[in-house]
């Protein structure tokens, strides 16, 4: 493992999100962290298995672990921001142990608290994402090069081959929509998408 | 029956199947219990807020749990229940010893302590505290029971009354 980080393009999260959702086919669950990689999320198109994060930054891997292990049959997908993921990196440990084949995490990597004023990150100096996954025992883990080898990277059930991380370095733009600030709502729809809702008269 | 066994079978009555923990000393028959019955699917946790959050994603696709902590571990979470748990509704089912009363050594364990009722409390959070394995079953299955019915947490505080606390304090207290 080289500690050197990879050549790789900056690309667009706004993007790169609408590529990864018009690719999923079998309702995958994707849990979109705080900020930016929900509001991009929702701006990519609402599908009834988006979870949004409003808050509890750097819990997107376990809500996502949470779902995996829940419906081990169905891909799940967390997005989570550079800053959120050094929050808790021990969520990358726990889930290497666990290993749930059905995970699948994408790291957005701007090297900035972007939405709360463009501070660096660590990952703006000496921290690489991949490394550290790796080091945790996430084997399967790797620096995105561009978009083509984002597409191939994506192009594949995501019910099998995890847990896997997909790091990608992006430009320092901020996430295109407003995600509705509704938690129970979300919630609902979450779980109604997930099959998991409680049975009732009001969905008829 | 112990006390934990007995909340462990409260727990299976109630489809309570994934359990997300960071240990504590007292929780450890718990734990055991957890890890030796293949009913449930335990997940250690680095964090208490991860556990939470791992135990927000299972809940929400259909698998009931519990997360279990210490004192200190619950000073860790308000961030998570104020923005996670109670705006989106989750039954998330808390299990926590209470360390920092009752013959602590550890002045941090008795100060974190004093911040978890009133955090609770801030939260409007039920929380019961269960003191001995005459009441604990009554009080555990129907807040299980009502948690999950009107999709709200509960918090179950550990007592020393009723887990004896902690050993490594008593045998420090000794000294
Ligand atoms: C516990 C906590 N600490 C700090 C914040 C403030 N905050 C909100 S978003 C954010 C930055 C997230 O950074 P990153 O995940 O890298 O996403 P980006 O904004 O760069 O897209 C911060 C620091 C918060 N909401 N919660």
């Amino acid at each position: 493992m080289s500690s050197k980080r990879p050549l790789t393009k900056t690309m667009s999260r706004t993007a790169l999100t609408r590529t990864l959702v018009q690719k999923l086919k079998r309702d995958e669950a994707v849990i979109g962290g705080i900020g930016n990689t929900n509001f991009d999320l929702f701006a990519a198109g609402h599908r009834p298995q988006n979870f949004y994060m409003l808050g509890s930054m750097g819990l997107a891997c376990p809500i996502a672990l949470g779902v995996a292990l829940a419906q081990p049959d169905r891909g799940v997908i967390a997005l989570e921001g550079d800053g959120s993921i050094l929050m808790g990196l021990g969520c990358l440990a726990t889930i290497a142990n666990l290993k749930p084949r059905n995970l699948t995490i994408i790291i957005w990597d701007n090297a900035l608290y972007q939405i709360t004023g463009k501070q660096p990150t660590a990952t703006s100096a000496a921290t690489d994402i991949v490394a550290v996954a790796r080091g945790v025992g996430i084997a399967t883990s790797e620096w995105v090069r561009d978009e083509a080898h984002f597409e191939k990277l994506i192009d594949r059930r995501f019910d099998e081959g995890g847990p896997a991380l997909l790091a990608v370095k992006i430009d320092d733009a901020p996430g295109q929509g407003q995600t509705p600030r509704d938690p129970a709502l979300i919630r609902n729809r979450f779980m109604k998408g997930l099959g998991a809702a409680r049975a009732g008269a009001l969905d008829a | 029956m112990n006390w934990s066994d007995s909340f462990l079978a409260i727990l299976k009555d109630n489809d309570v199947r994934l359990i997300s923990y960071v240990p504590d000393n007292v929780l450890t028959p718990l734990l055991k219990g957890v890890t030796a019955d293949n009913y449930f699917l335990p997940v250690g946790a680095t964090r208490e807020d991860e556990a939470i959050g791992t135990l927000s994603g299972a809940y929400m696709a259909g698998l009931r749990g519990a997360a279990m902590m210490q004192t200190s571990g619950f000073a860790l979470v308000g961030n998570t229940l104020a923005s996670l748990v109670v705006p989106y509704q989750i039954p998330a089912i808390m299990v926590i010893s209470e360390r920092g009363t009752m013959g602590e050594f550890n002045i941090g364990q008795s100060l974190v302590a004093r911040t978890m009722r009133p955090t609770l409390d801030a939260l409007g959070i039920a929380h019961h505290t269960l003191t001995d394995t005459a009441t604990m079953p009554f009080i555990v299955d129907s807040s299980i029971k009502q948690a999950f019915a009107t999709q709200a947490p509960v918090a179950f505080i550990l007592s020393p009354l009723l887990t004896g606390g902690n050993p490594a304090a008593h045998a420090k207290l000794k000294v």
